[in-house]
């Protein structure tokens, strides 16, 4: 993966931290900064976090402070149910244009941008293709607020690439998400008691898993693919079809003529259902996701599967509702956890297997080792002798400057006698648990 | 400087395309696949849990309705004769053109019966209809459950060139349904050339397709213009039976005597490279399938002696 140092918008999203999580995996990963508006929903063990405006201003300072050389942007609102148009515009149209801002001029560090789009932007109509390819425009001008927003961001995101030659951009146009953890206008309805359908009409529906949503932007991330992709699951449903995989008794409730007032009707028994998800109950819209399985990424799931796993965890979810607390951010405690600051010019790599000690450090090891195999009580009754004074206590503090990942990647290089007495010093001083864990499966692997 | 003014037409006119992406020339028409661009590995498989397609076709719907009202039609009240079934080819796609009548159409439904009954290998058939099906309540769901697929360039290509299926188009569209009944056996204008076009494009032959009786099944006599304006349909005839027997009066059908000609395959394959830029040729190809068509018509009509037993 050509991408170590990564920003990531819309980190507070459900997608946007699973996104996250499966990026802090990466070894080849240095950094990765997410910014929303909100606060993180999900654990995250090295991301940064970093609140901004809804319009994203100033995006070019992070961008160009930590020398950030992947994009990866997936903030669009996509879904009018789940905000106020004026901030879906402003999120939407403003948003990308600064983060486009964020990205462009002759010294930027970003060499490729990845755009999380919608199949909105195909809107739906009567005379649509059953299957819209990658290369097919609108038929019409957008509609709804939201489909402006989106082909108005699109168009932004194009112009970005025509006149960024060396940036990779990289567009991919989701199908509708289905998932236990996702919350829009569409799962919402089908979580109602009875579904009421437009009568006459069974529009064709096609979703994608979550896993799969993460699964695709990270596939594009990891692999160089510039161009637009269409992102849903193999399988286009009827809706009625959707229905009873749910289980759902459904009634055509939404007159044929005149659907919008029925909707208001709906909306004033608290259902509220958005103009384009009427659009697409009506006519409904499939996609083809071709292009994108012939760049190699397979799907976990088929839109069918996607609906039964849906469907469980729907069941299981019924039976514990209070089990665990949902994770709260607290930045505090984020901070701390993370005091190496990863804005910086240069600079060891921060993590994981790519990190190979280097000659001065194996040797301050060595030293540490030797040190402790000379006097073991001694540094353990006076902690004073680990303290860095001066030029007398240089191995030993080395050693405690390093941190966790980086004790583990020195560990093969040790013999066994050396493994056991850095664990009885690790035991008696930080007794870190990654760390002991670590050393027990090196002196396992070991034959002693 | 000619040549760098018209740049920025031609960009224009793939607006919404990914080749600015990949800064790679796009030099087909938008909308559908590149040339080279095979993608036919890639379609999804099909999964035996499901009744319905991805086109939104149902087994159910369609199973049903075969085995009584076209089963019916096809062998009792039609008394569907076929000629010509080799012409149907036994795989690969094909694009079948046939001339089109009656109100509520039922040639479609018995050409698609009579493949299923007399074809070795019972291929489907998948008809193209209007866009305004998918608009109108009641037919949006019905004709998409029994096969039906918006005639779409797009539609069409995946059908015949991705999934090697058999096509069914009427190219005289609702010029065809629409006439009356002192212009029988007359066919209208073949579009303009687009099936061929499609045809082309996917390497598949033209089967070109003559039905008799369908024409005096449904006779239409005038055109309501202001029930048409009312009810939003794409028209109202008067018929036999219809308006004045309700909704029903729509499948109200004259027992006439069907009689369903599969012809020789027109070959689009070995006309040289991108056959369908050359409009000349589209039209030429297109003139010959209705040409040889409507000759058929007139031979079968005149070897008829009755309309109702053949």
């Amino acid at each position: 993966m050509d991408s170590r140092r990564i920003l990531l918008t819309g980190l507070s999203s459900y997608w946007g931290g699973r996104l996250a999580q499966v990026l802090e995996r990466h070894p080849g990963v240095e950094t990765i900064i997410g910014v929303d508006t909100r606060e993180p929903t999900l654990e995250l063990e090295r991301t940064e976090f970093v609140q901004v405006s809804t319009q994203h201003a100033l995006l070019r300072r992070i961008v160009d402070a930590a020398e950030i050389d992947t994009v990866i942007d997936t903030r669009l609102v996509v879904d009018s149910g789940t905000t106020s148009p004026r901030l879906a515009h402003e999120n939407n149209v403003i948003g990308t244009m600064n983060i486009l801002a964020g990205c462009s001029g002759p010294e930027t560090p970003v060499r490729k941008l990845v755009f999380k789009s919608s199949g909105h932007f195909y809107g739906c109509e009567q005379d649509d293709p059953s299957f819209f390819t990658e290369k097919m425009g609108r038929p019409h001008p957008a509609r709804t607020p939201i489909e402006k927003d989106i082909v108005e961001a699109e168009k932004a995101v194009r112009d970005f690439a025509e006149r960024n030659n060396d940036v990779s951009v990289t567009v991919l146009r989701f199908a509708n998400g289905i998932g236990a953890d996702l919350e829009t206008s569409h799962l919402r309805y089908f979580r109602l008691p009875v579904v009421p359908t437009i009568l006459g009409f069974d529009p064709r529906y096609q979703f994608i898993h979550d896993e799969d949503m993460v699964g695709a932007l990270e596939h594009v991330v990891s692999h160089d693919v510039p161009g637009v992709y269409n992102v849903a699951a193999d399988g286009v449903l009827a809706l009625t079809e959707v229905l009873d995989l749910l289980d759902k008794r459904w009634l055509p409730l939404l007159a044929p003529w005149g659907t919008g007032v029925s909707a208001l009707g709906m909306r004033a028994l608290g259902v509220r259902v958005p103009p384009e998800m009427l659009r697409q109950l009506r006519f409904g819209r499939g996609l083809d996701n071709r292009r994108l399985k012939a760049t190699g990424y397979a799907y976990r799931y088929t839109t069918r599967e996607a609906i039964e796993r849906y469907r469980e965890a729907q069941r299981v979810r019924r039976l514990g509702q209070n089990e665990g607390t949902p994770y709260r951010y607290e930045r505090e405690v984020e901070e701390f956890l993370r005091r190496s600051p990863s804005v910086r010019i240069e600079g060891q790599r921060s993590s994981g297997s790519g990190w190979q000690p280097s000659a001065r450090q194996l040797a301050d090891l060595q030293r540490v080792l030797a040190t402790l195999e000379a006097a073991p009580e001694d540094a353990a009754a006076t902690p004073e002798g680990r303290k860095p004074d001066g030029n007398g206590g240089g191995p030993l503090a080395a050693f405690e400057e390093l941190r966790a990942d980086e004790v583990i990647a020195i560990l093969p290089s040790l013999e066994p006698g050396d493994l056991r007495e850095l664990r009885r010093h690790e035991a008696e001083h930080s007794a870190r648990t990654t760390v002991l864990g670590a050393i027990d499966r090196a002196l396992e692997r070991r034959p002693s | 400087m000619a040549s760098d003014r018209r740049t920025p037409l031609r960009e224009r006119e793939t607006d919404h395309g990914p080749d600015v992406f990949e800064r790679r020339r796009q030099d087909d028409r938008p909308g559908l696949p590149a040339r080279r661009e095979d993608l036919r590995d890639f379609l999804p498989g099909l999964e035996p849990e499901r009744q319905v397609s991805d086109w939104g076709r149902s087994e159910r719907v369609e199973g049903a309705l075969d085995r009584t009202l076209v089963e019916f039609l096809y062998r009792y009240w039609f008394r569907v004769t076929v000629e010509g079934i080799e012409n149907v080819p036994a795989d690969g796609g094909a694009l079948l053109v046939s001339n089109h009548s009656g109100a509520l159409p039922p040639d479609a439904a018995m050409i698609a019966k009579s493949i299923k009954e007399e074809h070795p290998r019972e291929r489907p058939l998948h008809l193209t209809v209007e866009h305004f099906f998918k608009g109108y309540p009641g037919f949006s769901m019905l004709v998409q459950k029994i096969g039906g697929v918006a005639a779409h360039p797009a539609n069409v290509h995946r059908l015949l060139y991705d999934e090697r299926q058999l096509v069914l188009v009427f190219p005289e569209g609702r010029k065809g349904t629409e006439k009356l009944y002192k212009d029988r056996y007359r066919l209208r204008r073949f579009g303009r050339g687009g099936f061929v076009e499609a045809a082309m494009r996917a390497h598949a032959p033209i089967v070109p397709i003559a039905v008799v009786g369908a024409e005096e099944a449904q006779p239409a006599f005038a055109q309501l213009s202001l029930l048409q304006r009312l009810s939003g349909l794409l028209y109202v005839p008067l018929t036999p039976t219809f308006p004045h027997l309700g909704l029903l009066g729509m499948v109200g059908y004259l027992p006439a005597k069907f009689t369903v000609r599969f012809l020789e395959p027109v070959r689009t394959d070995g006309m040289g490279d991108e056959p369908w830029q050359d409009k000349g040729l589209v039209q030429n190809v297109a003139q010959d399938v209705r040409a040889v068509i409507q000759e058929n018509l007139h031979e079968m009509v005149a070897k008829r002696r009755s309309v109702w037993m053949g």
